[in-house]
């Protein structure tokens, strides 16, 4: 019996030792070694992959999608999209942290809805009735039908930087209403932003609504 | 090109891929676990564990340092989390309350990786990376270590000797996962993922006075070189809440493929290192074609489904993209799904919970199957052998002969174990869940209700007892209810089973081999892969039929 103790004992030891060896080797080393290559060879892709205006500021992280929506009003929950700018995909999964509140940093995170789940039923109802009618000018109206899928629901993530090109297309009419530019210059800048697929068959096509919105206020500002 | 072509591509590229490297890594690893000759730094590692690793064990013995070596990962992984909010270098972050510390430590050094904190505002950089990191390695080496120990089961004979556990576990480490996590992690690097220890970023953009645009928050960390490991060793805890779906973790198409290749490649090369090592390649690529048959076609099936876009909400949205990124699509995410839950991963680049009715159905049978095409890292090859015995054993009852596997008897010893072994998770999985439903509270925990409700408790279950991590993420899984089973779960289906994997090839090895004649088995031809096709497919539907009547396809048959 106190043999089989000690010899128990022996073996956790043993085992601790090796977990501690090879803490300190992938732990610590490992991290160490891939972020002393990561910070030397890729050093502004290391660290977010940041934007800059064309003042110079930082605005971001161009892998991160931003909510481009108006301030706050009095009595408001949620806040009106601002127009003015290229809209993103729905942020319904994005949480809001309750453990550290020393920062505010948003929680990543996907709705989990299911298809049959009432309230992800109405936020897609109500979001395609939006697209519609935010981006129906004067002189050109969008029907239901043409709204592409990745307008109404929200991503994995809560964070995706991208639109699909046809969600970027139908906000053209809207943001040259709203800014004062023509219909071409703010379809050519689209076209600009227009990623296709990776050697044409990897991932999907896609628009990086930060960087295309930033293009879009160093247009302005020219004009 | 349209995106369901796209998708066909994208799987015949990683097919391809897969397939370059299969032999020589195979073989690389056929060596690594045969060798004599130990390298400098794996003797210094020897001198700090004092072991001596030219030592033989048998199953005993190597079982013994399994569980050791375990216990203190979960108590070491424990103490760490729960003392977080004194280590420095934790932005500010707190201790974690005792029932969460405990399911993360039983989850990681299970190989399991279910998380049921959100990475971004619960961990700080030194439980990330000397924490949960580590165990993403060593849970991995372990998982191979008892791969290899059956084998050599298989391979040696009038011997109870397996190896040295201590050798093969230091091996799998400073040979395979951590040269191959390097590369991968500065590939990640290359394409955008982060590495740096920096804190909190607020950023924003202001233009004429009022903002333009929201804010941006998040936290740094080293993510690229957890990424890498977690995905090569089917390991799956991300370092954010959203995973893989997140851009800093898989910020392009290509990183995303990349990262689907690093989860297969171990788990499906196993195969080729398991032929070589009992001396014929052939009763390897028998394996092989089964997981892959069985990988493939749950692929087809999952771009199917999820192409077609079945269900109330996505048929208004014009398309099942809720819980899907746009850079990686429909087809992309389903390659990734089905081999997220056929290998005992549980990274997610989008949410299983928000697929179709019949793709979550998909995912969840994925899992059920045990992880075993191809499954984790090392337990993905014992999973299958256990298989095949039951195949094995399955075919000598039609012919009434003693079965026979790799030229050893099938007894009663051997059937025992291996039936042991495939009892082990439904029972975890089916009577947890019944508890869960006939208990009043666990089913506060659900997002959704109806059908998918009990889907979301019933893949919680089969995630933590296979091993595989991944979530219908609605479950709000931080009770004190939810903690404790699934961590109980995750570590009775994880060690239960190396007990029995551990016994079976002391068993084995101790046989003379039987010489091959007319009336053997030939497990190395197409028949028999069709055989153990059928035999997986036949066990798993028997076994969870009703359950997955009363979740996944209730839902799917509904919509």
């Amino acid at each position: 019996m106190n043999n089989s103790v000690i010899n128990t004992a022996r073996l956790f030891a043993a085992g601790l030792r090796a977990l501690l060896v090879l803490t300190v080797v992938t732990g610590i080393l490992y991290p160490l070694v891939v972020t002393g290559v990561a910070q030397g060879l890729f050093d502004s892709k290391a660290n977010g992959s940041d934007i800059k205006d064309h003042t110079g500021q930082v605005v971001g992280s161009s892998l991160i999608g931003q909510a481009y929506n108006l301030p706050l009003k009095e009595g408001q929950e949620t806040p009106e999209p601002d127009l003015k700018w290229f809209q993103g995909r729905p942020q319904n999964g994005l949480g809001t942290n309750s453990v550290n509140t020393q920062y505010k940093l948003i929680l990543s995170g996907a709705t989990n809805r299911s298809g049959d789940n009432e309230e992800l039923i109405q936020w897609i109802k109500d979001a395609k009735a939006a697209v519609v009618k935010d981006n129906s000018t004067a002189d050109y109206k969008v029907k239901p039908s043409d709204v592409p899928a990745d307008a109404v629901t929200s991503s994995g993530s809560g964070l995706d930087p991208d639109i699909s090109p046809q969600y970027a297309d139908l906000q053209v009419h809207r943001i040259a209403e709203k800014n004062g530019l023509s219909v071409e210059q703010v379809q050519k800048l689209v076209d600009e932003h227009t990623e296709g697929r990776t050697l044409g068959f990897i991932g999907e096509p896609r628009v990086n609504v930060l960087e295309l919105n930033i293009a879009l206020k160093e247009l302005l500002a020219e004009s | 090109m349209g995106p369901v072509l796209a998708g066909v591509l994208q799987l015949l590229a990683l097919i391809a891929a897969l397939a370059l490297v299969h032999r020589p890594l195979g073989d690389y690893m056929a060596r690594v676990y045969s060798s004599d000759k130990h390298w400098r730094v794996e003797k210094w590692i020897y001198k700090g564990i004092g072991a001596n690793p030219a030592t033989e064990m048998r199953w005993p013995a190597y079982l013994r340092g399994v569980l050791a070596f375990s216990a203190a990962g979960v108590l070491f992984l424990y103490l760490l989390q729960r003392i977080q909010g004194v280590l420095p270098g934790s932005l500010g972050f707190a201790s974690i309350d005792p029932d969460q510390a405990f399911n993360t430590a039983a989850s990681f050094v299970s190989n399991t990786n279910w998380q049921s904190y959100y990475g971004e505002q619960a961990m700080g950089h030194v439980v990330q990376t000397a924490g949960l990191a580590v165990q993403n390695f060593v849970s991995a080496a372990v998982g191979m270590a008892v791969a290899v120990a059956l084998v050599r089961g298989f391979a040696r004979s009038r011997t109870g000797d397996l190896g040295n556990f201590w050798s093969d576990m230091v091996r799998g480490v400073t040979r395979i996962l951590l040269p191959l996590s390097v590369v991968a992690a500065i590939v990640l690097v290359a394409c955008g993922a982060i590495q740096n220890f920096s804190g909190i970023h607020e950023v924003g953009q202001f233009f004429n006075g009022h903002s333009m645009g929201g804010a941006q928050e998040w936290n740094g960390g080293a993510v690229a070189s957890q990424e890498a490991i977690k995905e090569l060793g089917t390991n799956g805890g991300g370092y954010f809440n959203a995973n893989s779906a997140h851009p800093f973790e898989n910020p392009t198409p290509f990183t995303n493929l990349f990262e689907i290749f690093l989860l297969l490649v171990i788990p499906f090369t196993l195969t080729r290192t398991f032929g070589v090592m009992v001396g014929s390649v052939k009763q390897g690529y028998a394996l092989l074609a089964t997981m892959a048959t069985i990988w493939v076609g749950f692929v087809a099936l999952m771009m199917w489904t999820e192409f077609a876009h079945r269900g109330p909400a996505f048929e208004i949205a014009g398309g099942a993209l809720e819980g899907k990124e746009v850079r990686f699509g429909v087809g992309a995410s389903s390659i990734f799904a089905v081999s997220t839950t056929l290998t005992s991963t549980g990274a997610v680049d989008s949410f299983h919970s928000s697929f179709t009715g019949l793709g979550g159905g998909i995912a969840m049978l994925g899992m059920m199957l045990g992880e075993i095409a191809p499954g984790g890292v090392g337990s993905g090859l014992y999973g299958i052998l256990i298989m095949a015995i039951i195949a094995v054993f399955i075919a000598g009852l039609m012919v009434g002969r003693t079965p026979e596997y790799l030229g050893k008897k099938i007894g009663t010893r051997e059937i025992k174990l291996a039936a042991l072994y495939i009892l082990i998770t439904p029972t975890l999985v089916l009577v947890f869940t019944a508890a869960a439903m006939a208990l009043p509270t666990p089913g506060n925990s659900m997002t959704n209700s109806g059908a998918h409700g009990f889907s979301e408790i019933l893949y919680a279950y089969t995630s933590g007892a296979n091993n595989n991590g991944s979530a219908f993420a609605g479950l709000n899984a931080d009770t004190q209810w939810f903690n404790t089973t699934i961590g109980l779960a995750m570590l009775l289906g994880r060690f239960l089973p190396m007990v029995f994997v551990l016994a079976l090839a002391g068993s084995l090895a101790e046989q003379k081999p039987v010489p091959v004649t007319a009336g053997t088995l030939r497990t190395e031809k197409p028949l028999f892969t069709g055989l153990l096709v059928g035999a997986i497919l036949i066990i798993t539907g028997l076994t969870y039929f009703p359950a997955l009547a009363l979740g996944p396809l209730a839902e799917g048959l509904a919509a």
